[in-house]
């Protein structure tokens, strides 16, 4: 499984955001999204990436876009985990049916959680750029990102 | 509007803080002040014969004191006083708050009136800022993170390194 291609349509999918709301397909347009998908709450890899892209968020914010994690775990845990962190990021679960968006996206790890994996999408709902890590553990820099708007940009 | 897009990591640099033998192996580490990663880092390679480079790698919402340890660094700096104060710091990390830091930069006979301008000042701001931002265009994503003939060694060195340090030329 790789992760969705740039150039393709974003895929139906349903998560839930830490006020119990869905989060569709629907909710990606007029806005430029980057979906940060994370293994899980609380590890210590996510902690950092969190943090850092927390650093820079206003950087992110000055580029239009707007950055939301994605994890298999229940909201609140996710609530739990972004109170602990600190961070303002806002939070999506593909918690029920577990990970059905995570799979859509391409991005379903085969031991039961997300890949490490990053998907840019523009104002119309299509998938402008993807990333996906080597290794769960590996951690994408920020400057990936930025990188990541900048191809997204040309593309359109 | 993506300045912080990919870059090569900056090459040394004059005002850049540097201290060892200028023909020994460069390692430049991007840290902060606050985490506790970076100080066992600073306590492996202190022993080692290697030319230090330190940039600012100051994450707010894990370390809530690492921008102004990293700006309180700075401006000992501008006393000429940075390595002692980044000592100071590391030796340490239990007190890291504004009167511990007062304390420190009285101990270290820095002016206090000055130290206390410039760690507020847009300068030192802005300088802590270049380091970070330059880490981020290089791909700094946590700390400590050393760099080596250009490649990137994320976490705490392991003793494999270490070793390698010590007996590289």
């Amino acid at each position: 499984m790789s992760p969705i291609a740039p150039g393709t349509a974003a895929p139906e999918f349903r998560l839930i955001t830490e006020k119990g709301k869905e989060f569709t397909q629907d909710d990606l347009r007029g806005h430029t999204t980057v979906l940060v998908f994370y293994p899980f709450a609380f590890s210590p890899v996510c902690t950092d990436q969190l943090n850092v892209y927390n650093e820079v968020l206003d950087e992110f914010e000055a580029a239009g876009a707007r950055l939301f994690g994605v994890s298999c775990d229940a909201s609140w845990s996710q609530k739990a985990f972004r109170d602990h962190l600190g961070v303002a990021i806002p939070q999506l679960s593909d918690f029920e049916p577990k990970g059905a968006t995570c799979r859509a996206f391409g991005v379903y790890h085969p031991a039961g959680f997300p890949q490490r994996a990053l998907v840019i999408t523009d104002p119309d709902g299509v998938v402008q750029w993807s990333f996906q890590a080597d290794s769960p553990g590996d951690l994408p820099g920020a400057n990936l990102i930025f990188d990541g708007l900048a191809a997204a940009q040309s593309r359109v | 509007m993506t300045h912080l897009g990919s870059a090569p990591l900056p090459p040394l640099a004059d005002n850049d803080h540097v201290r060892g033998a200028p023909d020994a192996t460069l390692v430049i580490e991007y840290a902060d002040f606050e985490c506790h990663f970076c100080a066992v880092a600073h306590a492996r390679l202190t022993p080692v014969a290697v030319r230090r480079v330190f940039r600012h790698f100051p994450v707010r919402s894990k370390h809530p004191r690492a921008w102004a340890c990293a700006c309180a660094a700075e401006a000992a700096a501008r006393q000429g006083r940075f390595w002692e104060l980044h000592d100071s710091l590391y030796a340490d990390q239990g007190r890291l708050e504004d009167p511990h830091l007062w304390q420190r930069a009285g101990d270290l006979g820095l002016d206090l009136d000055r130290f206390q301008a410039d760690r507020r000042s847009d300068e030192v701001a802005a300088r802590v800022r270049r380091d970070f931002e330059a880490g981020i265009r290089a791909g700094v994503a946590t700390t400590p993170t050393l760099f080596i003939d250009n490649q990137a060694y994320a976490g705490i060195p392991d003793q494999a390194l270490i070793q390698r340090l010590a007996t590289s030329d």
